[in-house]
């Protein structure tokens, strides 16, 4: 079992035909993971390694089954992308695309919820699965193995970091996702907990966050409450970050008193969620959450 | 993007609401001739994109033509809170009996528009929520139905105290936000204060209005703006041209990598393990030599960089390329400065051999190349 994505996951890339889609469509074919279509319009009828290309995203659900779509279109065309996919009836949607205007991210997140959708991002690195070799997005698979630590992350790269160490440490990743840097995205790290909760793979979560909003001061507060049953460790970036300036991430910004790295500490450690200090930390306070683990650290 | 009060008036103006009479002028002479047309007395404001003007001396007020003259050149003269002033709106000076309050932002933790609405104006709307909460009225737009006239009218009346014909004033200006975030891609439109004249009418004394930067593209009258925007240090300016994501710090030394949450984990750590960072600058995913050049380039003009500090962690970008980068610009610099690199992920090993024969070494791991800068 895993969560949003599995063994019976059949992809559709959007904006396949693309550079930066036809790059990742290979990396993401050499992982193993299921790609049936990929959707260009204007360019139904071509090929993208070996996938067959449609103009419609329903042409290309009805002829392949797909139910999930990972989506490169450019920031201009991907409200257009995301609504289609949904009208199409895809219940699983993994937006990258970057500089998405909030205009349309406020409306499209809105439908996304009004049909039941669960939208990974926009502007996330994307989803993966170790276990089951499933991979949507622009993540550097070499780096996760199957292993029982699930990652909820605000960003790329130091994902990547984190799941590098982790893999090292000789625990692997259940399903790593990015939640993504914008500041109107699909789910909050809560969705995800609550899934990974139910998750028989996932034997413990790690939780990357950053400064900007208030979505761990809200995980911290629901771990806490429910008194949450897997071991969490959190870390977040940003703690010397200087006010009111957007660091890098549209959503990275501390406004005012609001979105300090102090107050997400705070309020994991209030909450019994140990925090780590440097990204090296991580996988040893993951074994000491879970004493019965055997690592290599 | 933040427009400047007058361009933020200019829309508000276009679409109906009340502003003062005003001329923006860039020299002594225009501020006069401005002030002889509308007649004293009248304020001058400093155009400038930062908040707390007034009480940094940026707002004056003139009884006349030659003091309007002899103000705006000691303001033109002047910086404020560190930025010159280039422009200044000469207005007409507003008698007001009470200061409202109307904004429209995007609330992030809702994923929604909020509309609000204060007869408590002319502070800060923080202020406002800690002082007088019971005196705002709050509405947050479901992005299915949007937001109608009526509920604009019903929100404004919803203000204790308020009374009905105000009431439709207050609400019909709500509504004409909402419709300028729609048509402009604004993520923040504010009038503060919003004046309730002698003569009952409502009139949009200041006002700020942020475009979001993502939508941009569609829109060329604000894209296309010649004013130039200082908000930010020359290092800033420079690198935003260059389309780096890039920020000022106070440290000395110069951090660059991919992936934002990498390089303020990596500027973190600097901290601990007692450096101080120069600066935070993000290359993006997928960059080749050139943007590497650039962003080195950029960090190495800085006087007070000591060091330098390479953070790749290559997934989508190729160590190899971001190598080539490093070596075009410390080959070009006439200042050359140590650099310490950490290099992992895609053509890891091309990336290493050509730092190599440039005489640089690399590392695996981002704590001992951290611990290796801080050391110089």
């Amino acid at each position: 079992m895993s969560i949003i994505v599995g063994a019976g996951t059949r992809v559709l890339v959007q904006g396949i035909t693309g550079n930066v889609g036809s790059f990742h469509t290979e990396a993401m074919l050499r992982y193993g993971t299921n790609i049936v279509a990929g959707v260009t319009p204007g360019k139904g009828g071509q090929e993208v390694l070996g996938v067959s290309v449609y103009d419609t995203v329903a042409e290309a659900v009805k002829k392949h089954n797909a139910n999930a779509s990972v989506i490169y279109v450019p920031p201009r065309f991907a409200a257009a992308a995301i609504t289609e996919a949904i009208d199409a009836g895809l219940k699983t949607l993994v937006v990258i695309t970057d500089l998405v205007p909030q205009k349309d991210a406020i409306e499209f997140v809105a439908k996304a919820n009004r049909n039941g959708v669960t939208m990974v991002g926009p502007n996330c690195p994307g989803i993966i699965n170790p276990s089951n070799r499933v991979h949507m997005g622009v993540m550097p698979a070499h780096v996760f193995r199957p292993g029982g630590t699930g990652m909820i992350s605000r960003s790329g790269t130091l994902t990547y970091e984190i799941a590098s160490l982790i893999s090292r440490a000789g625990l692997g990743q259940s399903t790593c996702l990015g939640l993504g840097g914008d500041t109107i995205i699909g789910l909050d790290f809560i969705r995800v907990l609550e899934m990974m909760e139910n998750d028989e793979e996932t034997e413990a979560v790690v939780l990357i966050g950053e400064i900007g909003g208030n979505l761990e001061e809200k995980a911290a507060e629901y771990i806490g409450k429910k008194k949450y049953p897997k071991p969490v460790v959190a870390y977040i970036a940003g703690r010397t970050a200087p006010p009111e300036k957007r660091m890098g991430h549209a959503g990275a910004i501390i406004s005012g008193t609001a979105g300090t790295a102090k107050s997400k500490i705070d309020a994991f450690l209030a909450n019994g969620v140990p925090v780590a200090e440097k990204p090296s930390d991580i996988p040893r306070l993951l074994l000491e959450t879970q004493p019965d683990k055997p690592g290599r650290h | 993007m933040k427009l400047f009060e007058f361009e933020a008036k200019d829309i508000l103006h276009k679409y109906g609401i009340t502003t003062p009479m005003g001329k923006v002028v860039s020299s002594p002479a225009e501020a006069e001739a401005a002030a002889a047309e509308i007649g004293a007395p009248v304020a001058l404001k400093s155009q400038v994109l930062v908040s707390g003007r007034g009480k940094s001396g940026g707002i004056l007020f003139a009884n006349g033509p030659a003091e309007a003259k002899e103000i705006a050149t000691r303001l033109f003269g002047s910086t404020i809170k560190g930025l010159p002033v280039n422009n200044i709106l000469v207005e007409q000076k507003i008698d007001l009996i009470e200061e409202y309050y109307a904004s429209l932002t995007i609330d992030r933790q809702a994923k929604k528009y909020a509309v609000m609405a204060s007869t408590s104006g002319g502070v800060d709307i923080e202020e406002i929520a800690r002082t007088a909460p019971e005196k705002i009225s709050r509405h947050h737009v479901d992005p299915g139905t949007g937001f109608s006239q009526d509920t604009a009218l019903e929100l404004a009346a919803r203000l204790p105290d308020i009374d009905r014909e105000d009431a439709i004033r207050l609400g019909n200006i709500l509504h004409t936000l909402y419709g300028i975030a729609m048509d402009c891609d604004a993520e923040l439109v504010e009038i503060n204060p919003l004046a309730k004249t002698e003569t009952e009418e409502l009139v949009a004394c200041d006002a700020r209005v942020i475009i979001d930067d993502n939508a941009l593209f569609r829109h060329p009258e604000f894209a296309d703006s010649l004013y130039i925007r200082l908000e930010a240090s020359p290092a800033e300016v420079e690198a935003r041209k260059q389309g780096l994501a890039y920020v000022d710090l106070d440290g000395d030394i110069g951090i660059i990598g991919n992936g934002a949450g990498l390089v303020m984990a990596t500027l973190d750590v600097v901290h601990l393990f007692g450096g101080k960072p120069a600066n935070f600058l993000d290359t993006g995913g997928g960059v080749g030599p050139e943007v590497v050049r650039k962003g080195l380039t950029v960090i190495m003009s800085k006087p007070q960089v000591k060091a330098i500090l390479v953070n790749i962690l290559g997934g989508v970008t190729r160590c190899d390329l971001v190598a080539q980068g490093i070596v075009e610009a410390l080959n070009e610099s006439t200042a050359r400065k140590p650099i310490v690199v950490r290099m992992i992920g895609t053509k890891e090993e091309e990336g290493i051999r050509i730092l190599k024969e440039a005489g640089i070494e690399s590392y695996s791991n981002m704590e001992d190349a951290i611990k290796e800068v801080v050391r110089i």
